[in-house]
């Protein structure tokens, strides 16, 4: 299987889609990467003349991939038979606790790793960490949402 | 169990998800989760799930719809306990 076909159901494009490669899913958890643009409109503004990465961005793109693209394949593998390819996945976030350990520079990539702690009734709760290319861990914490297709 | 203990249980349950706090004064049977305690559908599954363990039973989808109020909450956990 393709696991970069999930990547066309995410309800995201750029400059807010932070997903480049899905490279492991199964029904309790996926692995993905992102590589942030040097030029991505929030290096401008955070930090003046010094660009990090904004946290809120990390826990953006840990969500993206831990939490929705997970989701969507959970969904989509529940109701094979009984939904459009093409259909979107309705989402909303419901709660995020998150670390931070290191800071993530302009061009970096990073990967993201999650694990289910449950989907039920909809919800879907998973702990996440985040690498760096040298496998330092960036972040980490638990991400929750409400997820149907 | 008591059905007073039951729902003492299910209120020690819900009040860590509890938005509207004056909800929680006069709990009883008519509580609602939604309007009375302002609890949103996101920690309504972790008030599910909180209970599933407490009482040790499983709770499908057909009851987690039908469980507005504390009183069908309380009676949805007896019928199950029973069995």
């Amino acid at each position: 299987m393709n696991y970069n076909s999930i990547i066309s159901t995410l309800p995201y494009t750029k400059p807010f889609l932070f997903v480049d490669e899905i490279s492991y899913i199964d029904k309790e958890g996926c692995t993905g990467t992102y590589t942030f643009p040097e030029d991505s409109y929030f290096y401008k503004g955070h930090f003046k003349d010094k660009p990090v990465t904004p946290g809120v961005i990390l826990t953006e793109c840990m969500a993206q991939i831990g939490l929705v693209c997970l989701g969507s394949f959970l969904l989509k593998s529940m109701e094979q038979d009984q939904i459009d390819p093409g259909e979107e996945i309705q989402i909303a976030l419901s709660s995020t606790q998150m670390d931070f350990y290191i800071p993530v520079y302009p061009g970096e990539k990073v990967k993201v790793i999650s694990r289910k702690e449950y989907f039920r009734f909809n919800k879907l709760k998973c702990s996440v960490e985040m690498f760096n290319k040298n496998d330092e861990l960036v972040c980490r914490g638990t991400i929750a949402g409400m997820m149907k297709i | 169990m008591t059905d007073k203990t039951i729902l003492e249980k299910i209120k020690a349950i819900v009040t860590p998800y509890v938005q509207r706090k004056e909800g929680l004064d006069d709990f009883n049977d008519q509580t609602d989760f939604l309007t009375d305690l302002k609890i949103n559908s996101a920690n309504l599954v972790d008030v599910i799930l909180d209970v599933e363990d407490e009482f040790n039973i499983e709770i499908d989808n057909t009851s987690m719809e039908g469980m507005l109020t504390a009183g069908d909450a309380k009676r949805i956990i007896l019928a199950k306990i029973e069995n």
